[in-house]
């Protein structure tokens, strides 16, 4: 059945919009990971425009968060003083990414600094939580798991403006959350992602935290950085596809509530280690795309995007 | 179906009004032409849509009526300016290197003839009156040799989106006298204003000719929704995030288990 679009302009099959939804949804409430690394790339194979995918995207972020954070919430798994650290962060580093996609995209070289993006940073962070997670499945198994240091002492530590966080039981610089929010939210803003993929492990590796309260926390700040990134792609380039965002949305939540689920019952090195071979099969296959002859070297885009 | 026995019907009662108006009028060789619809709505279901175009050839008194003359059918969308991007492989990977400006590429196009158009009349005939996708002429900034093959890739791309079309032969003769044909618009058409355009011709020469205007818009909740997007940018953005945090709220509540 098909349904049209009017911002993207187009007419697309509702059950693969609704499948699409779906299926990223799961996946984003099993990883905690906004699932935006998968939309995107697939909206644009359907042949939604990137721009309207990117900001689109951010758009159902919004949702899908939303409903993830809201199950976590229940389980007391948000640290909401670390989320908010991070979202300040967030925010001021996705109005920076949205200009930044705005400059490339009239330059036409958009495609490219996506495509490239997502190659480094899926690749680095896929093969890192795999390997990672992989060596401790594996040292699980032989019984040779080592009670592992409470926390360690790297020079981010002398940073200053301390700040404790109770519920990730950490007391570190302010600067470190700020700085990795306004990171992620570059990112966010130019990879149409909500930075779960990124913000995920960095929690976990760069500042300590357990990795029960990391995923509600990377949610709570993913649903300030994609509103952000939803405004301010509607107000400056008007490609936000209120219509194709309904659509994924009512599809994501209800994927998400049942990923949520599943997510709760599999080990902590189970679900990274099938993150981190998801997020290197995307990054593969993006990876191809760029390397591979394209069917055609040409491509075409209308002035002013006025359609 | 039931679409198209309207058409059958609407063309049914042309034919006979065309009839009784030919024996009375004055037969001057000249052309009478219509479309099924001159307004095109694209509603949230649209997936493209057929339109019957047809006339009537007003014969010359003194002429045989076997001999109807060719008919040439064109339907041109709005004009837009278009940037084209050439990929070239940098260091391994395949980035776009060169562009082209295009002027005044027509979003869509579609051309139809009783028989092959190069039979109907002469290629500087065809040239002129830019019949079929591949005499399209756009005008490129500063333009060169080069720019050759990006214009071929945009009417290349163009004709697999089916918005582009050149269909030789389905322009059908009902009689002596009337003709018609169906354009096909797909669901990804670009709104605007349109022409229909009906030339005539008698052994290779242009004897008539006929333009139409034709209107694509946006109607419905589709149309609402492009137009506060684009009119309120700011409110259409806290619009959207209100309706995702709702959304969001009732997945969660509907899915609360305890």
């Amino acid at each position: 059945m098909p349904v049209y679009l009017p911002i993207a302009e187009l007419s697309v099959n509702l059950f693969l919009i609704l499948g699409m939804g779906g299926a990223v949804g799961l996946l984003s409430g099993m990883f905690g990971v906004g699932g935006g690394f998968l939309m995107t790339p697939l909206l644009i194979f359907t042949g939604i425009p990137p721009a309207v995918a990117v900001a689109t995207g951010a758009n159902q972020l919004v949702a899908a968060s939303v409903s993830g954070v809201l199950a976590h919430w229940r389980r007391g798994n948000v640290d909401f003083k670390m989320g908010f650290v991070l979202l300040v962060g967030g925010v001021a580093g996705s109005s920076l990414g949205t200009w930044i996609f705005a400059l490339l995209k009239s330059a036409g070289q958009i495609d490219l600094l996506i495509s490239l993006s997502y190659v480094i940073f899926l690749g680095v962070i896929g093969s890192l939580m795999l390997f990672e997670s992989l060596g401790a499945l594996l040292r699980n198994r032989k019984g040779t798991a080592k009670r592992k240091k409470l926390h360690q002492h790297y020079w981010i530590h002398g940073l200053p403006f301390k700040m404790r966080f109770r519920k990730s039981k950490l007391y570190i610089s302010a600067l470190m959350p700020l700085g990795l929010g306004f990171f992620v939210g570059i990112l966010s803003a130019i990879m149409g992602v909500g930075g779960g993929f990124v913000m995920v492990p960095a929690m976990i590796y760069l500042l300590g935290m357990p990795t029960s309260v990391v995923i509600g926390t990377s949610l709570f700040q993913i649903i300030f950085v994609t509103a952000n990134v939803t405004f301010l792609q509607s107000w400056a380039t008007q490609t936000v596809d209120v219509m194709l965002a309904l659509l994924l949305m009512s599809s994501a939540v209800i994927g998400a509530q049942f990923g949520t689920r599943i997510g709760t019952k599999m080990k902590g090195e189970q679900l990274r280690s099938l993150l981190g071979l998801l997020v290197l099969l995307v990054c593969l296959k993006l990876a191809a795309d760029l390397v591979l002859t394209p069917d055609d070297v040409y491509s075409f885009g209308v002035i002013g995007g006025e359609n | 179906m039931g679409l198209f026995s309207r058409y059958q019907l609407l063309f049914t009662i042309l034919f006979f009004s065309l009839l009784l108006q030919d024996t009375k009028g004055r037969a001057d060789g000249s052309l009478v032409t219509d479309i099924s619809s001159h307004l095109i709505s694209v509603t949230s279901d649209f997936t493209g849509t057929d339109l019957l175009l047809f006339g009537t050839i007003r014969a010359l008194a003194s002429e045989d009526e076997k001999d109807h003359g060719d008919i040439i059918v064109v339907v041109r969308g709005p004009e837009r300016e278009l940037i084209v991007r050439k990929k070239e492989r940098v260091a391994g990977i395949w980035a776009n290197t060169k562009s082209v400006t295009l002027q005044k590429v027509p979003s869509f196009y579609a051309s139809a003839s009783n028989r092959p158009v190069e039979d109907i009349t002469s290629k500087t005939t065809l040239d002129r009156l830019r019949i079929g996708p591949d005499r399209l002429a756009f005008k490129a900034k500063g333009e060169d040799a080069h720019v050759f093959p990006y214009k071929k890739a945009v009417i290349r791309q163009k004709k697999e989106a089916e918005l582009y079309s050149d269909r030789q032969s389905t322009v059908h003769f009902l009689g002596p006298s009337l003709f018609r044909t169906t354009i096909h618009f797909p669901a990804n058409v670009t709104v605007g204003n349109y022409t229909a355009e009906f030339y005539l011709f008698r052994e290779g020469d242009l004897v008539s000719a006929q333009s139409s205007p034709l209107f694509i818009k946006k109607v419905g909740l589709g149309r609402q929704i492009f137009e506060f997007a684009r009119n309120y940018p700011a409110l259409h953005g806290i619009a959207a995030i209100v309706i995702a945090l709702i959304a969001g709220w009732i997945a969660s509540a509907v899915f609360r288990k305890d």
